[in-house]
């Protein structure tokens, strides 16, 4: 997995001014937050369905291996074909492979965060086969070569102007003097030019939210139908997807589907759900020839059995990310990993390597506010902190943070120690503010006071040294 | 000082000072020592108290966090009390949640943490769940609005309480954040690592805030208020920052607002 986690300092300096971005954030606040909120209020049982949720995948956790055997096994019957690939390289000529048999020029594709997570696309370019993305939000970025920036909105940082400019360029058969300006506007002009593709591609490449073990279906969840056109239109389906994704029953997708677009949009469903079932049947309407899945672990089966195991609970809803204070400061890119936000910030470690991704796990206030809307109830919080620990164990924390610490440990266990240092500093600090009660500049606390004011102690000296002496009552 | 033999029914507090009001906020401390008397406890300052240990914790330095814990489990045990209080959500919660953890392992203080976990307390839910007092002495003419902060309200359930608490000021009128519960990008050594994160967020809860049109905002951790007073200051704001226990306990003439000093502005 490729991460640019290691700019996350400069990244983040750009994205904060980026007025632009702050827009799009603030119309993300309000969006998401509200209709989830409204959406949970509504169903009373909310709180009893996570814990179902929550059950549903801690159990297929435990059992991982025999429900992805079960899985692979149905798929078969219904004569399909799995693959299992270890890592991206692996899962990407897998795809190559299946799309060279079937001679494919033009491969379409519906949103799939595993395919980001293997650079899918730059592969198959890369190879002469042409990809097309045919959810609305990626077929933007895919236009202005950018990478996703949320894990469901993949254009959020994207405003409405710009995708007009973007289609503008990118659809030279769009007559200039046409306007294109309103939601409606750009829909059309999206359907117009993506029908096209729908029509020609020779394979269809999904993700899938969901893999049923019991039945050997993969599910997917839309709001634009794209999906659908993608999947039965071509010859070729495959899905390409990871190992966490699977689940025992139908029912228990029932209950997931439930929690998933409450949880995301505050729909109550999406408005296309999707179950595919191997290939098209003799008697079958419509349907591919050929269904593939690609089974990717790629890091995720590490994660196993250790501190880490419970983030495979999640379900990708992004209700952590749309919640994430430090996420809606700073948007998507900054990260540096297709899985921005809380999440990404406890996955991209696992997956990638801590070294390349040690600001992520630091980049939290652990506010908290990620694992109280988390309907896997993932302890995210938890989580980031023993990665923290893990890099200080490894010695990936700056020196100077280590020092710090050490000096800081060995006053707090000797109490006159301790007295000795607060008293002086609370001494110097209230000197320092003259009399204003604060400092717009102090060596060494750069860090405070680049954006704000540093409040002092009032003169006095501390509340232990006041107490001792009886003045505090 | 406090008597040696407490009366049997009145509850026997340690005051957990915290090291932010400590350095930073004294009469934050001495507030929670006032309303607690005024609750009817008697109240002990174990002498040795420093720091809970959230710095090393959060930064993951697991060795001095486990350290920490034992230390201070040791200097609030010397003090045979039923509670132990702090005013801040922070702490109370790092002693209650994170010690069982932190010392769980270990069989010679394993129940130790746990029985001091069990006896902590965040100061306004302790006065309201625990003791079911609201009688606050304070009073105030002012509009004030009241940022709820993430451990206190996440991991303690504090929400109702100090609303509670603050309806009984007479004078004070309190007017809603618009996103009472967002971060104000503290988060410890976060908000020196981070900046450019730290200050945007510090900046949105300023610019919620100041909407408000409240001439105080109020709350209940140090390390939040010293971050909202900073950028609200910075900012040259005239909003006024305070721990809400000062104006609980009446001790707002005790010193100027967070941020502010004797000299006008
Ligand atoms: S961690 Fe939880 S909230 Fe975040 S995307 Fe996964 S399931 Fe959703």
């Amino acid at each position: 997995m490729h991460v640019t986690s290691r700019r996350f300092k400069d990244n983040v300096r750009g994205a904060v001014n980026d007025a632009n971005l702050r827009q799009s954030l603030a119309t993300m606040k309000t969006g998401f937050r509200v209709k989830r909120g409204l959406a949970v209020a509504a169903l009373p049982e909310f709180e009893a369905l996570r814990e179902a949720g929550k059950a549903i995948k801690t159990h297929t956790l435990e059992h991982l291996d025999h429900y992805l055997e079960h899985f692979e096994a149905r798929v078969l019957e219904r004569g399909g074909h799995v693959h299992w690939a270890p890592d991206a390289e692996t899962a990407r000529r897998a795809v190559l492979d299946i799309c060279r048999t079937h001679g494919a020029k033009t491969v379409t594709k519906g949103k799939s965060m595993v395919a980001e997570e293997i650079e899918l696309n730059a592969f198959l370019e890369g190879h002469g086969i042409r990809p097309v993305e045919t959810d609305l939000g990626e077929y933007i970025i895919q236009l202005r070569h950018e990478l996703p920036s949320h894990i469901i909105a993949p254009a959020i940082h994207v405003r409405k102007s710009q995708v007009a400019s973007t289609f503008r360029e990118s659809h030279p058969q769009f007559p200039a003097d046409r306007p294109l300006e309103e939601p409606r506007e750009l829909l059309d002009e999206a359907r117009t030019v993506l029908r096209e593709h729908f029509l020609g591609a020779d394979v269809g490449i999904t993700g899938a939210n969901f893999l049923v073990a019991e039945t050997g279906s993969s599910v997917i969840v839309t709001n634009e139908g794209n999906g659908d056109l993608t999947q039965l239109l071509p010859r070729v389906h495959i899905v390409v997807t990871s190992i966490e994704k699977v689940v025992p029953t139908l029912e228990d997708t029932g209950t997931l589907l439930r929690l998933l677009a409450r949880s995301a949009t505050g729909q109550i469903m999406s408005s296309y759900t999707t179950v595919s079932t191997g290939p098209r049947r003799p008697d079958d309407p419509d349907g591919p020839d050929h269904f593939h899945v690609v089974l990717l672990d790629n890091g995720r089966s590490r994660l196993l059995g250790g501190e880490f195991q419970d983030v495979l609970r999640c379900i990708r809803c992004a209700a952590c990310i749309n919640h994430c204070p430090v996420y809606g400061a700073v948007g998507g890119h900054a990260y540096g990993s297709v899985y921005p936000g809380p999440i990404g910030s406890v996955l991209t470690p696992g997956l990638a390597s801590l070294e390349e991704s040690a600001s992520l796990p630091n980049a939290s206030t652990l506010c908290g506010r990620c694992e109280e809307v988390c309907p896997m109830k993932i302890p995210l919080p938890r989580m980031l902190r023993h990665w923290r620990e893990q890099e200080f164990a490894r010695h990936l924390t700056p020196a100077r943070t280590r020092w710090g610490l050490r000096a800081w440990a060995f006053a707090a266990r000797r109490p006159w120690l301790y007295r000795l240092g607060t008293g002086l500093a609370g001494r110097l600090l209230s000197r320092l503010g003259r009399g204003r009660g604060r400092l717009a500049r102090l060596p060494l606390a750069g860090g405070w006071t680049q954006v704000r004011d540093l409040p002092v102690p009032p003169p006095g000296g501390t509340f232990m040294a006041r107490y001792k002496r009886g003045e505090t009552r | 000082m406090p008597p040696e033999t407490t009366p049997p029914g009145v509850p026997r507090v340690a005051l957990l000072v915290t090291c932010l009001a400590d350095l930073f906020r004294p009469t934050v401390a001495q507030a929670a020592l006032r309303l607690l008397d005024a609750a009817g406890c008697t109240v002990r300052v174990p002498e040795r108290q420093t720091c809970c240990g959230q710095p090393a914790f959060n930064s993951g330095d697991r060795v001095d966090a486990v350290a920490q814990a034992r230390f201070m489990v040791e200097a609030l045990e010397a003090e045979s009390v039923d509670y132990v209080v702090a005013p801040s959500g922070s702490c109370a919660s790092h002693i209650r949640h994170q010690y069982p953890i932190l010392l769980g392992d270990d069989p010679a203080w394993a129940g130790r943490a746990r029985e001091l976990a069990d006896k902590t307390h965040e100061l306004l839910s302790f006065l309201v769940d625990r003791l079911g007092w609201t009688d606050v002495p304070g009073r105030l003419d002012a509009q004030v609005t009241y940022h709820d902060t993430c451990s206190g309200v996440r991991e303690l359930g504090v929400k109702a309480q100090p609303r509670a608490l603050m309806a009984r000021v007479e004078g004070l009128a309190v007017t809603e954040l618009a996103a009472p519960e967002e971060c104000c990008g503290f988060g410890g050594t976060f908000c020196v690592k981070y900046p450019d994160i730290s200050g945007r967020m510090a900046g949105d809860k300023a610019d919620d805030v100041v909407a408000t049109g409240a001439g105080m905002v109020l709350g209940g951790d140090m390390g939040c208020l010293l971050n909202i007073a900073g950028m609200l200051k910075r900012r040259g704001s005239s909003v006024q920052v305070r721990h809400v226990a000062e104006v609980l306990a009446g001790l707002t003439d005790a010193a100027p607002p967070i941020g502010e000093g004797t000299e006008a502005p």
